[in-house]
């Protein structure tokens, strides 16, 4: 049976046992208030079928249980939810400030994304934290933020090959991305500063100091006071 | 209760049952058992639900003191594991009695040994799973690997017990394969024919970087189309991706839950508990299989475990 979708919708097979919810090509914030508004109605009517979800900027991956269904037949069943992406108004969003300690110890590629672009590594901080960011959604590693709105001038091609290690707190740019990585991870991301605040809180109700929707504001402090709040 | 104390913890020990999924839109990977099919079979021979916490070793196991009567099993690889000095077979129930130091040593063969003990491993759910999620420091045993001096309860015992054992036939399905079946993955389009050629007709070898969050293969790098760096997206359990200098990670239990590398392909949901079992310098190679295929091959792994036939009393 086919089901009538928005054109904008598309299903792909990822694995076996997941699918992609394709919303779009590209970051918007139409696109992303379709994507909460699909988790919220798969959130207030769950299917039992659905196993996980990842959330990401223009699609949703859906594990499901592939002992008991097909591809097809969960595309079928997630039809009528994607028909009911506009009922939901405008959440309002919170803002959150990050401080962050750049370059140095603290972000070990600053000089290097400096010269990429070649500015100077001043003028990488004072554009980094000139723009405002918006939390597209969480994921990669626990309590990690994808945040839209990086300003042009400072996208930088992800590193060849990933780090083994990222220290937690790193604050980081790949591509058109900017993050902070929670814990110490592998990563791929090239590394501008440091934030000494607790982003993954599993022992809090959220589990999270970021949420999807959030506003986000990047201050400059010292390498001292990052030690001061790092201790604290 | 009946504990266990940690005497000597092993290259890598850490309490997992069959992990928690549903927490994709928090970043939380759902952990869990990298052999999944080793730890099933071996809660079903101490007679534990399916999803009863374990202990999982890696390449080298610890030793263990028992302080009261309860029944163990072990599955997946060969550890050499003795109780009070005399060698004791997998797959099997053994009684072990209080006092009694079972020990574990370096593997003979392949990569993950599950010690499962009758009534689970007692430990605080995290998120509705006692798994250790060893990238963040949650669940399992004070969210870490254990160490020497840890003391882990044991849950209550189930209610039946008898000695029970993997049938012959059981066996002969978990034999280690070098092939792992796959299917096309999201960014299969954007590699170009000779990139597939190569990716299925080449042997890769595991690298030293290969845990739980992801296996880094050695081999002949692929090449990437220009323009592939692309928008970030959902990852699945196994998606193989290739970053750009072009060698494959086949992405794990405690996976990225999202990621920007393109994903050639995916291992198929019944070859995942294979990638649990590779060890650094294993050779492998990878082959291709539909939808529908991989499909079949899950049910008939699955009949495979829930066949009563699997064990013998």
């Amino acid at each position: 049976m086919n089901v009538e979708l928005l054109p904008n919708i598309r299903f792909q097979p990822a694995s076996d046992q997941s699918l992609l919810v394709h919303f779009g090509q590209e970051i918007s914030l139409e696109t992303h208030r379709e994507i909460v508004s699909f988790l919220k109605l798969l959130d207030a009517n769950p299917l039992r079928g659905i196993v996980n979800l990842h959330p990401a900027y223009c699609s949703v991956l859906v594990r499901f249980d592939a002992l008991h269904f097909t591809h097809a037949e969960i595309e079928q069943q997630l039809a009528p939810y994607l028909g009911r992406l506009h009922e939901f108004g405008e959440p309002k969003p919170r803002l959150r400030e990050i401080s962050v300690c750049y370059g140095g110890d603290h972000g070990a590629d600053l000089a290097e994304v400096a010269s990429l672009h070649a500015i100077s590594v001043e003028e990488v901080i004072r554009i980094h934290c000139s723009a405002e960011y918006f939390v597209y959604f969480l994921g990669f590693v626990p309590g990690f933020a994808y945040l839209g709105g990086l300003p042009r001038e400072l996208e930088t091609p992800r590193l060849p090959s990933p780090r083994k290690k990222v220290p937690a707190g790193s604050v980081a740019i790949g591509g058109n991305q900017t993050g902070v990585y929670p814990i110490s991870t592998p990563g791929g991301w090239r590394l501008i500063g440091q934030t000494p605040i607790k982003l993954f809180r599993p022992e809090s109700e959220e589990k999270s100091f970021l949420a999807i929707g959030d506003r986000v504001r990047f201050l400059p402090i010292s390498a001292q006071k990052f030690d001061e709040l790092a201790a604290a | 209760m009946n504990t266990i104390r940690i005497l000597k913890p092993g290259a890598c020990t850490t309490v997992q049952d069959l992990g928690r999924p549903g927490f994709g839109p928090m970043g939380i990977s759902p952990s869990g058992a990298a052999d999944p099919v080793s730890l099933r079979i071996g809660n079903r021979l101490v007679g534990n639900p399916e999803n009863a916490a374990a202990l999982e070793m890696t390449l080298s196991g610890g030793h263990f003191l028992f302080s009261g009567t309860t029944a163990i099993a072990v599955t997946g690889a060969d550890f050499s594991a003795t109780l009070r000095g005399t060698r004791i077979p997998s797959y099997t129930s053994i009684a072990v009695d209080p006092g009694k130091v079972l020990e574990f040593g370096w593997t003979a063969n392949v990569a993950r040994c599950y010690l499962c003990v009758q009534g689970g491993i007692d430990v605080p759910e995290f998120l509705g799973s006692r798994s250790t999620h060893l990238l963040s420091g949650n669940g399992g045993y004070q969210g870490r690997e254990l160490r020497k001096g840890d003391v882990l309860n044991v849950g209550p015992p189930p209610s039946n017990s008898r000695p029970r054992q993997l049938s012959g036939q059981g066996h002969a399905n978990l034999v280690p394969r070098k092939v792992f079946r796959v299917t096309e993955g999201p960014q299969w389009s954007m590699f170009s024919e000779s990139a597939r050629r190569s990716f299925f007709g080449q042997t890769y070898r595991v690298s030293e970087v290969a845990d739980r969050t992801g296996i880094r293969l050695d081999g002949q790098p692929l090449e990437l189309s220009a323009g592939s760096d692309m928008l970030t997206e959902g990852v699945a359990l196994g998606a193989i991706q290739i970053p750009r200098d072009g060698k494959p990670i086949i992405l794990f239990v405690e996976q990225q839950t999202t990621g920007g590398y393109p994903k050639i392909a995916n291992v198929i949901a019944a070859d995942l508990f294979r990638v649990g079992q590779l060890r650094t310098g294993d050779e492998i190679h990878f082959e291709s299989v539909s939808l529908e295929t991989a499909r079949s091959l899950l049910l008939r792994l699955e009949a495979y475990l829930s066949s009563p036939e699997l064990i013998r009393e």
